[in-house]
């Protein structure tokens, strides 16, 4: 559920503006826009699977800090992610 | 007069809650450390003390957050346990900063996390386990109008099911694999826990639209780099149906790391307890999932009895011995009702991936004769989760046992594990140094 109000604004995935929202995780906004958050060992896409921290399948690299688990980070306006 | 013992309690779900309220309210000094931003563990996410009467649960969860708040308890959100340097000290990592948490005694209160079995496609972006949808739904994913199958086993499936119906999802069925014949077992054995039927029949009526089936599985999930579509059995006739989310999860597996790390027990896959939730290892205790999957009562009933036992009020702890031997019942009874069933140990292909961190295929492992020979030859486990999702998968799989576990339990800053403070140039973290 998007907090019904909150205001929108914009992070970059890889260069690109994607939309999110306060009380947003960064995990969740990409997987609504549809972005993986990592490419495995063997190139395939992957998006969060466990919601809380423990797969690392949503680990991607936030404001220059590497292996954050984005499910428990929320989006931030500005916020720079990389995923690889 | 002395000082007041010194009690760290880890996992600030309801377990770790109770524990840290009840050995605080003896005059115990207390902190409670969790890696969430919040106290509420799995079962109460994203509940805070303002709304809480107005969720599922949520008046539990308000009693216990205003029992903690007035116990005088610390809590420490946003910590996770790295290590256990010594006696009577636990390393752990808060805002990237090393710290080192005394204790005299220790209350561990990890929780579980669901159990995934491997199918083919189960890697494809869109799959997830149920509390893992359901966590990532609070987390603000938005899935009003999103066609989401529910499956796997557990009581979770239906609780999960009719929360994403509130949200405005169209959930296209919901399907256990356990059979029929397990289930009506269990079921009567719930007439002794009337609030537990009702519950149940709540979250049936709220997904009255979706069907609910029970002996059907999903044997596979279909997509181009995002999933499209599921194949569902009853091991007669197949289904397929096009679909968002998939939400698949197979009960639950206890979080032993923390007391494998600190030399507990672990017996039939849970750690030891004695009378009073005290391990094998003195001065430390446990309570919650980690002694058996019981839910919420059986946490908070065990988390109050380590947290006086802790504080050395062992005669008050031992009065809630025949409250924690029911709810123990009941931990048996569902396990045997969502027990997985032997189908699934054949959905996986050769060239199904089970270790998702390393890509570990299935025919890779099967020249492995145990999880220790995995890591060696294949990497499986060796990634970051550290073998945290394929390590239930492969037990099932193999019959290999929880591999044990070595410091550091979570991929950590290298500065962390050495003590000195963060260098946040080198962003180095000791995953990517192991991977080297």
């Amino acid at each position: 559920m998007k907090p019904e109000g909150s205001a929108r604004f914009i992070i970059a995935v890889n260069g690109v503006p994607v939309e999110a929202c306060a009380g947003m995780s960064v995990a969740a906004a990409l997987l609504d826009a549809g972005l993986p958050s990592r490419m495995s060992v063997d190139g395939e896409p992957r998006a969060p699977l466990c919601g809380m921290g423990i797969c690392f399948e949503c680990a991607a690299t936030i404001d220059g800090i590497s292996l954050v688990r984005t499910c428990q980070v929320f989006c931030r306006p500005g916020m720079r992610v990389e995923t690889a | 007069m002395s000082d007041p013992l010194h009690v760290v309690v880890v996992g600030a779900g309801p377990g770790g809650m109770a524990a840290a309220a009840a050995a605080a309210e003896h005059g115990c000094r207390v902190q409670l450390a969790d890696e969430s931003p919040a106290p509420g563990g799995q079962l109460w996410r994203g509940y805070d003390r303002a709304s809480a009467r107005h969720s599922p649960h949520g008046a539990a969860y308000a009693k216990w957050i205003a029992r903690l708040d007035a116990s005088g308890a610390e809590i420490l959100p946003g910590t996770s346990v790295v290590d256990h340097p010594g006696s009577g000290l636990l390393r752990v990592e808060r805002g990237g900063q090393p710290r080192d948490l005394e204790f005299d005694r220790l209350i561990v209160a990890t929780g579980a996390r669901e159990r995934f079995l491997p199918f083919p496609g189960w890697t494809l972006p869109g799959v997830t386990g149920v509390g893992g949808l359901q966590a990532l739904v609070k987390a603000g994913l938005p899935i009003a109008g999103k066609r989401i199958a529910v499956a796997g086993s557990g009581p979770l499936l239906l609780a999960v099911a009719a929360g994403l119906t509130r949200a405005g999802a169209a959930v296209l069925g919901i399907f256990e694999q356990a059979p029929p014949s397990q289930l009506v077992q269990f079921g009567a054995t719930l007439m002794a826990h009337p609030a537990k039927l009702v519950e149940g029949a709540q979250y049936r009526w709220i997904t009255r639209h979706a069907s609910y089936k029970t002996g059907w599985w999903v044997k596979g999930a279909i997509g181009n780099a995002r999933l499209e579509s599921i194949a569902v059995t009853d091991g007669a006739s197949t289904r397929e149906m096009a679909c968002d989310y998939l939400a698949c999860s197979y009960h639950l597996a206890p979080n032993l790391e923390l007391a494998q790390l600190l030399g507990c027990r672990i017996e039939n896959g849970l750690v030891y307890v004695n009378a009073v939730q005290e391990t094998s290892v003195p001065g430390v205790f446990c309570a919650g999932e980690p002694t058996g999957i019981g839910g919420l009562d059986k946490a908070l009933v065990e988390g109050q009895m380590a947290g006086l036992a802790a504080a050395g009020h062992i005669g008050k702890a031992a009065q809630f011995l025949p409250t924690r031997q029911r709810l123990a019942g009941f931990a048996q009874r569902l396990d045997r009702a969502f027990a997985p069933r032997a189908e699934l140990r054949a959905l996986a292909e050769p060239g199904t991936i089970v270790c998702r961190c390393e890509d570990v295929t299935r025919a890779e492992l099967e020249h492995c004769t145990s999880g220790r020979a995995a890591r060696l030859h294949t990497r499986c486990g060796m990634g970051p989760c550290q073998g945290r999702i394929c390590g239930p998968a492969t037990e099932f799989l193999f019959g290999w046992s929880a591999a044990g576990v070595r410091p550091p339990i979570y991929p950590v800053r290298v500065a962390t594990l050495a003590g000195s403070p963060i260098d946040w140039t080198t962003e180095s973290t000791l995953a990517t140094h192991m991977k080297k």
